[in-house]
């Protein structure tokens, strides 16, 4: 599918979506709510996005980025979602149940970044000590005793 | 004398009755790194497994923010120290990339075969240890006869054994040993002599056989849910190679096969990785006559600026897709780096996989997924 084939896909499904042809792959920008919608939808056909190869989350110092890398293993197509999120109380709906992967890589987001993910299965600390204060990946995190900023 | 079941309630306070929690690891010889698995077990059946991750964490994806371009591509090989080689090709391809700097094809060819050797010296180490943790003590010091020589071609060229940091954007950080490809080819040789010793030792072993076949069974659609790559989702019979997907450096020029097996046990992984060692043969092969002459770095700034902007880079390590995020603000340092490691997906599958199985077979199943720990934690 081209990418126009996939933006008027996606804007039947998420209205409210922008997108962004700049970069090597579409990237286009959901409000964090429509996110859960928008993941089933795209998991169908036509779309077929199978496969999430890469889920993180970017400091922007005024809010923070989901960042959900995705491709289809049928038709080998890239598209990449991003949700901002408020920096005081972020919060996104889980894809745990749609990818699987997501269980690990939103765990390791919400001990770095704080993101709550709403109706995650299991969210917990999963690198960090359980009493680990803060967010490390933050930009505002300072460690003093255990210099990581060089 | 205690009475057993007494024993088993007494430690099973918090859980329900008859479950027995048991520790593997940090340190456990199978485990090859610090991998802490919680075990929670019926009997002897596995029923959940939880991995506690971060004995290792050096929080590498931080320490990045404040490195250049240049010096980022060390801390990489730290990482999977394994296929260091492949993650520095990663980290250069992305810079490259991102400043449309010209590589050199003398560059590209001999990055190409360093890769491959990598790859082969990491499934040789696999083999080893693998079967070590199976039982089988004499296969280690088959495999490891072959990655020496490997591994002398790598100090030859690079001055190191293990992290070689021998990439830089741009190219290479110097050229070639005059012996290069002499030595390359004297490893061809051999490893084409020996290779059999490894069917007959282990492939043909019935033990060994027993032992895989029908242990630790990943089905291709939840290969794909859990975001598997490499051997553990291509012995599933999901198409997954980065080098055929998106191919980089001079794999598009190359030819050999996707190994695909699609009975998803352990042996499949096995034989997945078996079979991959002989396409990477097949690889350097093609290219280790034709090297061209030239330079063998481009011309590249001595500070090198990333466009604002954000870059992705796949590659295809031992272990499955390696990619690289950066998101740059147009400075001198990323702003934000996210390696995503091949390994950390892999593990993610592990409870899915041993769940039902018995606590002997964790260790062919664990054993299979080939982690390296210090690429999980990162």
């Amino acid at each position: 599918m081209t990418n126009e084939e996939i933006k008027v896909y996606i804007s039947s499904h998420a209205p409210s979506v922008s997108y962004d042809e700049t970069g090597e792959w579409l990237n286009l920008t959901i409000e964090a709510a429509e996110w859960k919608d928008l993941a089933l939808a795209i998991t169908r056909s036509p779309l077929k996005m199978d496969y999430l190869f890469c889920l993180t989350c970017l400091d922007w110092k005024t809010h923070l980025t989901m960042v959900y890398h995705l491709t289809s293993t049928t038709y080998r197509h890239n598209i990449v979602v991003k949700a901002n999120l408020i920096l005081d109380k972020p919060q996104i709906e889980t894809v745990s149940e749609i990818w699987r992967t997501a269980e690990f890589h939103e765990r390791e987001v919400f001990e770095m970044f704080g993101v709550h993910f709403l109706n995650h299965p299991d969210l917990r600390k999963l690198i960090l000590e359980e009493d680990f204060k803060g967010f490390p990946l933050r930009k505002d995190f300072e460690d003093p005793i255990n210099m990581i900023k060089l | 004398m205690y009475n057993q079941t007494e024993i088993i309630k007494d430690t099973t306070e918090l859980g329900p009755e008859g479950e027995l929690v048991v520790n593997m690891g940090p340190q456990h010889p199978a485990t090859h790194g610090v991998l802490h698995l919680v075990v929670t077990l019926n009997g002897e059946t596995i029923k959940k497994i939880e991995p506690h991750l971060g004995y290792i964490h050096r929080s590498i994806e931080k320490m990045c923010e404040s490195l250049t371009y240049r010096q980022f591509i060390y801390v990489t090989s730290r990482m999977d120290y394994l296929s260091s080689h492949i993650n520095n090709t990663a980290c250069a391809l992305l810079v490259e990339k991102g400043m449309q700097i010209e590589v050199p094809e003398r560059a590209q060819y001999v990055r190409t075969i360093l890769n491959e050797l990598t790859r082969i010296a990491s499934h040789e180490l696999w083999i080893g240890a693998m079967a070590m943790d199976l039982g089988a003590f004499t296969p280690f010091f088959y495999a490891f006869r072959e990655r020496e020589m490997i591994t002398d071609i790598m100090e030859d060229t690079c001055g190191a054994r293990l992290t070689m940091n021998y990439i830089v954007p741009g190219g290479l950080m110097y050229d070639i040993h005059p012996d290069f490809q002499n030595k390359v080819k004297a490893f061809i040789k051999q490893f084409k002599e020996k290779v059999t010793e490894y069917e007959d030792l282990v492939t043909n072993n019935v033990i060994f056989q027993s032992r895989t076949k029908g242990v630790g069974i990943l089905s291709a659609e939840d290969a794909i849910s859990f975001g598997c790559t490499g051997p553990v989702a291509r012995a599933s019979g999901v198409s997954c190679d980065i080098r055929k997907i998106a191919p980089y450096d001079v794999y598009a020029k190359v030819e050999f096969d996707e190994v695909i097996e699609t009975a998803g046990d352990s042996f499949a992984r096995y034989m997945v990785r078996i079979k991959e060692m002989n396409q990477s043969i097949r690889i350097i092969e093609q290219l280790i006559d034709t090297i061209p002459e030239g330079d063998f770095v481009g011309k590249t700034k001595n500070v090198l600026k990333l466009p604002k902007g954000e870059f992705y880079q796949r590659v295809e390590t031992a272990r499955g897709d390696f990619g690289v995020y950066i998101v740059s603000e147009g400075g001198t340092t990323p702003y934000r780096i996210k390696f995503r490691s091949p390994g950390f997906s892999n593990l993610s599958a592990l409870s899915h996989m041993a769940e039902g199985s018995k606590i002997g077979d964790l260790m062919a199943t664990m054993g299979t997924l080939d982690l390296v720990i210090p690429d999980i934690d990162r």
